[in-house]
């Protein structure tokens, strides 16, 4: 166990910032629950008692007939935001105070940085690039978050859970949006940052940095495996292969889906529900090339003259 | 010297007319007699008024109304404020609560304002420019009182800035704040996540040190990769792409990362996207309001009391 190389990962300035969104968004994540726990908890309440639906004020919070449903801004939020503004500037400060922000030497393009990192927060799409190549890792795939993103508010037909946090009345819509943040986005973060050293090589934590590493990846791709030397039948294998994914994994994702989310299922459209496919299958694509390439060491599924998936 | 007046009082063309030195002389005396009188009467009133300041002309022109606590001066204090007007006068009660919003909105749009105050101050130390950019870095940590502090305050905002984002479009989510009718703001606010990125991102070459152009050369050679308009990328060669024209060559000024591409980054930085950014929050914090307020805490919704379009 290096110690020294743990510590040297976790100190450097740059890396405080993913330090601390570890406990930060565990702590979020913890109020989030504790908070839907609640509300599904009254929900069934509510469901089970129609008389007390009609009457109850709907809040997992205390209400008291008299009190008011609205309060002034002035003071009672105004005062929040102050205190917030407050509360972030001392942090900033004594952030600044004791941790001077990162400076190497002046930069130069004849020396390259070993392991040469992209800022944190892009990290995950860096860690991408292992394992697909840049034209998906760097280009499609931050375009079809973005895009992803954008047309969730379009695609979640579900009309429970506005306003409020709940589990129980969102969970193929929360679970998802979870699997994408935390294990896709967050997760890579991290190994990008507190795993990956020099040559993009695989360090557990404590593991000293070895400059002088080399790995002999034995990575293969699809098509070999298979004894399939023509180039148009790589091709071909390939495309039967992706399109097979989405087509399998797709009835699957179906079968799934019609059953257990019955209601949204009927709400949306034939555009919405294929807009939902599409993303959530190449969504899962990723951690299925993952897999790939660490248990069968496979590096390319689909092989044209002008690309490779 | 008796005065002689006509019998009106007045220099008329009737009387005999006085003395130039005459006039002179009676009106300076008046105006002596009128300092004596005048100027203490008016001194008393002037005090009188200080006793009570707000009732002073600049006070009222500037507060436009009282401020003692009713409801109506609590709500004035908002409306009648610029910086506050974006607020409603009342919200929901559980509104303020903490636990529901965390805050994350409000702390980035203030983390801007800081990065906006701390980056207008860093502009005044830093040339764009190769031969200047790392030493003006240097300068600022070792000789610009207080230009340390002001540089890790920047760097870390930025950071944080990242983080209250990503942690506020996680509350968004969990909260369903993204449904009928703020659809469109949510998307408003992707937008704004993009852009918060591209600051910080094109914030990282300024100091000219190795960290920030192997980041920058490691991220900008994925647009190489681009399909269609990247060199490197599918059918990127098909449709006319060399090192010297593709979208890589347009993003850094040139085909690798040097003098222009601190240029081009510097005003990405400083001025392109925070202008571009600027306009997203006016859309976003408006529509906030017009699209009903905070989106909670709402009263739940039970699964039977869901009214089924009619199809």
């Amino acid at each position: 166990m290096d110690w020294k190389q743990l510590w040297e990962i976790i100190s450097a300035a740059d890396n405080v910032p993913i330090v601390a969104l570890i406990p930060l968004l565990a702590f979020y994540l913890f109020l989030a629950w504790r908070q839907a726990k609640a509300n599904d908890l009254l929900v069934a309440q509510l469901a089970g008692d129609p008389a007390l639906a009609k009457t109850h004020h709907r809040k997992a919070w205390p209400f008291q007939p008299g009190w008011q449903k609205e309060v002034h801004v002035w003071p009672f939020l105004l005062r929040m935001e102050f205190l917030a503004a407050i509360i972030v500037t001392i942090i900033l400060m004594v952030w600044s105070i004791t941790l001077n922000a990162p400076l190497e030497e002046p930069a130069n393009p004849n020396l390259t940085m070993n392991p040469a990192k992209a800022p944190w927060y892009f990290l995950g799409l860096q860690e991408m690039l292992v394992y697909f190549d840049p034209w998906i890792a760097g280009v499609v795939m931050p375009t079809l978050i973005i895009i992803g993103l954008m047309v969730i508010p379009y695609i979640d037909t579900n009309p429970l859970g506005c306003g409020y946090y709940t589990w129980k009345q969102r969970k193929f819509a929360i679970g998802t949006f979870l699997f994408g943040f935390v294990i896709l986005w967050v997760s890579m973060i991290i190994i990008g940052t507190f795993i990956r050293g020099p040559g993009w090589q695989w360090f557990w934590p404590g593991q000293t940095w070895d400059h002088n590493r080399l790995i002999y990846e034995v990575n293969r791709d699809l098509p070999d495996i298979f004894g399939i030397t023509s180039n148009l039948w790589k091709g071909i294998f390939g495309a039967v292969v992706v399109g097979g994914y989405y087509l399998a994994t797709g009835l699957l994702a179906h079968a799934l889906f019609r059953r257990y989310n019955a209601k949204n299922y009927q709400r949306m459209s034939l555009l919405q529900y294929s807009l939902m496919m599409f993303f959530l299958l190449t969504m899962f694509g990723l951690p299925i090339k993952i897999l790939l390439r660490h248990t069968l060491h496979i590096k390319y599924v689909w092989i044209t003259p002008w690309f490779n998936v | 010297m008796p005065e002689e007046k006509t019998p009106n009082g007045k220099n008329g063309k009737n009387g005999k007319s006085l003395g130039l030195m005459d006039r002179l002389r009676s009106g300076v005396k008046e105006d002596i007699t009128s300092l004596k009188t005048d100027l203490p009467a008016k001194a008393k009133e002037q005090i009188e008024t200080l006793k009570k300041p707000t009732k002073t002309q600049v006070y009222t022109s500037i507060f436009r109304h009282k401020h003692d606590d009713t409801p109506r001066n609590r709500a004035l204090g908002v409306l009648s404020n610029v910086f506050l007007h974006l607020h409603p006068a009342k919200i929901n009660r559980d509104a303020v609560r903490y636990c529901y919003t965390w805050g994350m909105g409000g702390i980035t749009f203030y983390l801007f304002i800081v990065l906006t105050f701390t980056g207008v101050l860093l502009m005044f130390y830093y040339h764009p420019s190769k031969v200047q950019a790392f030493r003006d870095v240097l300068y600022l940590e070792h000789d610009v009182p207080f230009g340390k502090l002001l540089r890790n305050m920047h760097r870390w905002a930025a950071h944080l800035m990242v983080i209250a984002v990503e942690l506020h479009m996680l509350r968004v989510f969990l909260t369903g704040s993204y449904k009928k009718p703020r659809e469109f703001n949510w998307n408003v606010g992707v937008i704004l996540l993009v852009l918060t990125l591209l600051l910080s991102f094109t914030g990282y070459l300024l100091p000219d040190d190795q960290l920030g152009f192997w980041a920058v050369t490691v991220g900008t050679n994925m647009a190489r990769a681009t399909p269609l308009l990247g060199h490197e990328g599918p059918f990127g060669a098909q449709f006319g792409m060399t090192p010297y024209n593709d979208v890589r060559f347009g993003l850094l000024g040139g085909s690798i990362v040097d003098a222009n591409a601190l240029l081009r980054s510097y005003i990405w930085h400083c001025i392109g996207i925070p202008i571009i950014a600027s306009i997203f929050m006016i859309v976003h914090f408006w529509r906030v309001r017009k699209d009903g307020g905070i989106s909670g805490p709402a009263a739940v919704i039970l699964e039977s009391e869901v009214k089924e379009a009619q199809k």
